[in-house]
């Protein structure tokens, strides 16, 4: 890996034909603009499918956002400015289900972040039946999201028959009704399941590109393993932190499956997150108008939050990719 | 790389580089190590447990599926996963294959060329390109789900699979540019020169050099678009009834519409998570790059 990916990302041969003081001006920028063009082509049509598939879209959710549109009643459907806005900032239910939002993205990827390390380390070490283990491990990330959500709303939290009451049963608690009275805590522990895995893997190649040498005379000069994993893995996994924190928040701040299935969003909008409550907004209040002004503020919301998140994505690439 | 490598390997093969460093590591403290790995073993088992109750509940009659305290010894059979296919399970497959196989060759063939577009021969503003392919992906999907909705409809293009095809695309192209620019980068630039002083085409270069070189990375860039196309959940929901729906729609209808099939509900579960499963079993070390959209090799 790491002699490999080096000469590539130096500037390419072709640029050096730029160079050539012999050609003319008018033919040069001629033959520049045959270049700029020849190494356009190839990416023209992913970018304009991509262009065509999100971009538009949104362009069209920001002119629904400005009218009051309900699909029920096609005669609503007129100009009204920003006040559906306005309606988005006096709605008590947004502001919940934004913290909402806010509270399994952040409890999910810390406790998946938490336990993914742990699970990492132990996997970092050669023992009778690691591959097996490693595999066990992975499996809930690759169960369908629907069938997972499924699982854990019916077979593990259900109150007389589920396999979560009957383990807490073992220890003298009494039975739950885990997703009535804790819906926000069984979708995020549900959550939590599924994306363990995810950060244990990325947490595991950061671990296992530790240079060995290091480690080994860190060893030889009679460092502690504590003092080892402290200075020496912890300063090389950060990266490797950074870039799980970020991905997974990506995929986790979108959730939708677990809501959907699990709780429905209720009791009322208690465990409802942003994205499960503009769906319900859109396609069983019928409110289009309303529902793609919550969409472009939570755009809007997500770009400010992105834009700090990119460039920290951006120096975890390079800085891995330099690795 | 070749640490990685090992490690998903079997516990009997041997451990290139890393034996020395390890020994070192663990050499006297014979019994903390065993403890540790039965800790790792308890722990694992723990984790797994759902997927293996899910299993289990799958060749359960429904009355031991449902039932306080939970039963662990029966008579296993399998009519329930008769029962899921009966119930037309064909069609859902099918849907799901074609939305899942087609989108991913799309996405193939789109981010190749981007790709290349972005590494061995860049545009002038490759990071730009990068950088809006990437800002793609954090959208929320819901943000642009109403006027999908709405054009699909005055297309009649609803429940039509060709539209979730369409979407997936869109969905995971981003996604495969990242990862396929990271494969293209390893490719060693002399290899390119000397195929350019050969005075071979672009095409050529790209089919007889250039693609056989970065085979492996569309193999896994295609692993990771199977598994989120075949795993979508939301636009198939919002977008198809009858005809087109996919296999989540087949969990989500088991679940409603006949009121609490658990055993069935399993069986159904484990077949549509089956594919994706053994699939990331097989290739773990490609679903860590994928995952990490190429930067973690």
């Amino acid at each position: 890996m790491p002699a490999s990916s080096t000469p590539a990302r130096q500037r390419p041969a072709g640029r050096r034909r730029d160079a050539n003081p012999a050609v003319s001006r008018g033919a040069r920028s001629d033959a520049q603009r045959r270049d700029a063009w020849s190494r356009r082509l190839p990416l023209l049509p992913a970018l304009v499918f991509t262009v065509i598939a999100t971009q538009i879209p949104f362009l069209i959710t920001i002119w629904y956002s400005l009218r009051s549109w309900n699909l029920l009643n096609p005669a609503s459907d007129v100009f009204v400015g920003l006040s559906n806005y306005a309606a988005i900032f006096t709605d008590s239910t947004f502001r919940q289900v934004a913290l909402n939002s806010v509270l399994y993205t952040l409890g999910c990827v810390v406790a998946a972040m938490v336990l993914g390390t742990l699970f990492a380390l132990l996997l970092d070490r050669t023992f009778r039946g690691q591959g097996i283990v490693r595999t066990l491990l992975i499996t809930p990330f690759l169960i369908m999201p629907v069938a997972s959500a499924t699982l854990w709303g019916v077979s593990m939290f259900n109150p007389t028959f589920g396999l979560v009451n009957w383990v807490l049963g073992l220890v003298g608690i009494e039975p739950l009704d885990w997703t009535s009275s804790y819906p926000v805590l069984s979708i995020l522990i549900a959550l939590v399941w599924q994306w363990t895995p995810f950060m244990m893997l990325l947490i595991l190649a950061g671990l296992q590109s530790q240079p060995k040498d290091v480690l080994e005379a860190a060893q030889m000069d009679g460092a502690s393993r504590l003092q080892t994993f402290l200075h020496i893995t912890l300063p090389h996994l950060r990266r490797y932190l950074e870039l799980s924190v970020l991905l997974g928040a990506i995929y986790v701040v979108n959730t939708f499956d677990q809501i959907y299935l699990m709780t429905a969003g209720g009791p009322g909008t208690s465990s409802a997150n942003l994205p499960y409550y503009i769906y319900q907004r859109a396609f069983l209040g019928f409110d289009i108008g309303q529902a793609a002004a919550m969409g472009v503020v939570v755009v809007v919301a997500t770009i400010v939050i992105a834009n700090f998140a990119l460039r920290l994505i951006f120096k975890g690439f390079m800085s891995t990719e330099q690795n | 790389m070749s640490t990685t490598a090992t490690t998903t390997a079997g516990p009997t093969s041997p451990t290139r580089g890393r034996g020395r460093s390890r020994r070192v590591r663990e050499g006297g403290s014979g019994l903390g190590s065993a403890a540790l790995t039965l800790f790792t073993w308890l722990l694992a088992i723990g984790f797994f447990m759902p997927v293996l109750w899910l299993v289990l509940t799958s060749f359960k009659q429904e009355s031991d599926a449902a039932s306080n305290p939970p039963t662990f010894f029966f008579r296993p059979t399998l009519d329930q996963y008769r029962a899921v296919f009966e119930a037309g399970a064909g069609g859902y497959f099918w849907n799901s294959l074609v939305a899942t196989v087609v989108s991913t060759v799309l996405v193939i063939l789109l981010a190749v060329p981007a790709a290349y577009a972005v590494s061995i021969r860049p545009v002038a503003k490759t990071k730009d390109v990068l950088f809006f392919f990437i800002s793609t992906k954090m959208l929320p999907v819901v943000a642009v789900i109403m006027p999908i909705y709405v054009v699909a409809g005055r297309l009649k293009v609803l429940d039509n699979v060709w539209t979730l095809v369409f979407l997936y695309t869109a969905m995971n192209l981003p996604l495969a540019v990242w990862m396929m620019r990271s494969f293209f980068q390893e490719v060693p630039r002399e290899v390119l020169e000397a195929a350019q002083i050969d005075g071979a085409s672009l095409l050529t270069t790209m089919r007889s050099i250039l693609i056989p070189m970065v085979a492996p990375g569309i193999a896994s860039t295609a692993l990771i678009c199977v598994i989120f196309a075949w795993n979508e959940f939301f636009f198939a929901l919002n977008l198809t009834a009858a005809d087109a729906a996919t296999v989540p729609l087949m969990l989500v209808s088991t679940m409603t519409s006949e009121g609490l099939y658990l055993a069935r509900l399993s069986a159904a579960s484990v077949l549509a998570s089956l594919p994706v499963v053994l699939a990331g079993w097989i290739a773990q070390k490609q679903l860590v790059r994928g995952l990490s959209m190429g930067a973690i090799k």
